[in-house]
């Protein structure tokens, strides 16, 4: 299992925009540099991007939720 | 009616610095604040605070019945909006009014007439206002060719039916123009099923130089001189000054009275801000738009003038009329304000929320620092990016990046990165000096690697 974990505090969405799908779901592959989610802070939208590759497994925070630096927002099998 | 109890409607360092001016009259403050805002400072300075939603700014602080809620709750009778939020949304200006209060600021007409470009535009050419040379609403390519020859090279061709920067052309020479017409005209009709064009002049390199109005209401404005903010970002100002430099004597009366005139034309209320293009080589200025609230770089003004704008703004919202004569408004000196971000200049400018783990502030002849921080405090990752602004005041303009130098250098502001970096290398370098840049010029400087190739960085 392999966490990606938020860089910055912001905001935390799973899509690119509030009509697209999430840029993962269970089962996908993700290799290293994919962008697996966005944060927002101060008005700027960072790009997550996944270090190593695998399995994505899950978010383990919540579209639109207000995260810490450091806190897991998604998981990997 | 003189202002009793005032809500502030906004965040940070101008709700501090609202609250400030509110004090020095013996006005009573209620802060709104966000659940992600409990801490800051304007909350600890109020008389009161209140909460107006949960930390997305469209839950609280732009939702407007819940601000407007919570004024009236509060007994307040008037209402500051700062500036962004909600303080240029006729919307709110009138929920407010409607709600038996006073809105720091114009009228509800007034902002929306302001708001909108092409009535602003009629409204500043109606007050004898240079506005960008163009055509009157659409042309054909023929006419466009004449319309061109009449204004002078280069020209921009835009789609009537247009937005975003779709269907825009520049042309250099009337060769080009009869080339690109068509084509615009082609893109126009593709993309908006409308090949209407117009055409308007290229303002080459200009520069940003907007004038300070106070109006009471009635009819009579007055003007604290101009400031220059040509050295943006993103279309985002990162270093402010007044007066603008250079400028010819004639040019900055005649920038002065047509604000005024334009003021006074449509019987503003409060604070105001006429923003020009300046054509430094034609010595040329053209009305682009007229902000309705008080602005970021108002202290620049202030420094030299001596005045309190945002304790004016609240004795003209009470009901008082003009409290100065523009005989008594005078300009001394240079001052430069310089915007504090929580950035790293040096990655891109990231934004960086910290925790101010220990701050040291310069204090001395000519300095104000208008801020929110303090030792402990987490800034939000939520909002804006603005920590402070740096304000200095010197008798010569070279004094003034002399003494800013300095200041950022014993500035200290632990846990965070900012963008003091960016502005010792722009005191530092000599195009800034000389006074040799415009609107266009920060970020090529950025781009040719200025900032990383200075010590300050």
């Amino acid at each position: 299992m392999t966490d990606i974990v938020s860089p910055l505090p912001g905001t935390f969405y799973h899509k690119p925009d509030p009509n697209s799908a999430p840029f993962k779901s269970a089962g996908d592959a993700v290799a290293v540099g994919d962008t697996i989610g966005l944060i927002e802070v101060m008005k700027t939208f960072i790009e997550v991007k996944a270090e190593a590759a695998g399995t994505f497994s899950d978010y383990a925070a919540a579209d639109a939720t207000p995260v810490s630096a450091g806190d897991v927002l998604a998981k990997m099998g | 009616m003189a202002i009793e109890t005032l809500f502030i409607a906004n965040r940070g360092e101008i709700a501090v610095r609202i609250i400030r001016a509110a004090q020095s009259l013996g006005i009573k403050t209620v802060q709104a604040y966000s659940e992600a805002d409990a801490e800051m400072l304007a909350v600890r300075l109020a008389d009161e605070a209140v909460c107006v939603g949960p930390a997305p700014a469209a839950k609280s602080y732009l939702n407007i019945p819940s601000v407007v809620a919570a004024a009236k709750d509060a007994g307040a009778d008037a209402v500051h909006p700062g500036y962004g939020f909600l303080a240029e949304n006729a919307d709110f200006a009138r929920a407010v009014e409607d709600a038996g209060m006073i809105f720091v600021g114009p009228k509800a007409e007034t902002i929306e007439r302001m708001g909108d470009k092409v009535a602003a535009r009629i409204a500043a050419k109606e007050a004898g206002v240079p506005t960008v040379p163009g055509s009157d609403g659409r042309i054909t390519a023929d006419e466009a060719l004449s319309v061109a020859e009449e204004i002078g090279y280069p020209v921009m061709i835009k789609a009537a039916a247009g937005g975003g920067g779709r269907g825009i052309r520049i042309a250099q020479d009337a060769a080009e123009l009869a080339r690109l017409a068509p084509q615009a005209r082609a893109e126009a009709e593709a993309a908006f099923g409308d090949g209407g064009l117009y055409l308007e002049k290229v303002i080459v390199n200009p520069r940003h130089i907007e004038v300070q109005i106070l109006g009471d209401g009635t009819g009579a404005a007055v003007h604290c001189y101009e400031r220059e903010c040509s050295l943006q970002r993103r279309r985002q100002k990162v270093w402010e000054e007044a007066p603008a430099f250079g400028l010819p004597d004639a040019t900055r009366e005649a920038m002065c009275n047509a604000a005024v005139a334009l003021a006074e034309a449509v019987n503003y209320r409060g604070a105001g801000t006429i923003e020009y293009l300046y054509d430094a080589a034609a010595d040329e200025f053209y009305f682009i738009e007229m902000n309705t609230r008080i602005q970021v770089e108002h202290p620049v003004t202030e420094m030299i003038t001596g005045l309190d704008l945002v304790a004016m703004m609240l004795r003209i919202a009470g009901g008082e009329t003009l409290p100065v004569t523009q005989d008594q408004i005078t300009c001394t000196g240079h001052a430069i304000e310089v915007r504090l971000n929580a950035e790293d200049p040096l990655m891109q400018f990231m934004p960086f929320p910290g925790n101010v783990a220990s701050l040291s502030i310069p204090e001395g002849e000519g300095l104000r620092f208008d801020h929110f921080l303090y030792e402990g405090y987490q800034i939000p990752p939520f909002y804006d990016s603005l920590l402070g602004k740096m304000i200095v005041h010197a008798p010569t303009r070279e004094a003034a990046i002399d003494l800013m130098a300095e200041t950022l250098k014993d500035l200290e502001i632990g846990g965070l990165k900012t963008t003091t970096p960016l502005h010792l290398a722009l005191a530092a370098d000599p195009g800034v000096r000389a006074g040799d840049f415009h609107t266009q010029w920060l970020e090529p400087w950025l781009d040719a690697g200025n900032l990383t190739a200075t010590d300050a960085a």
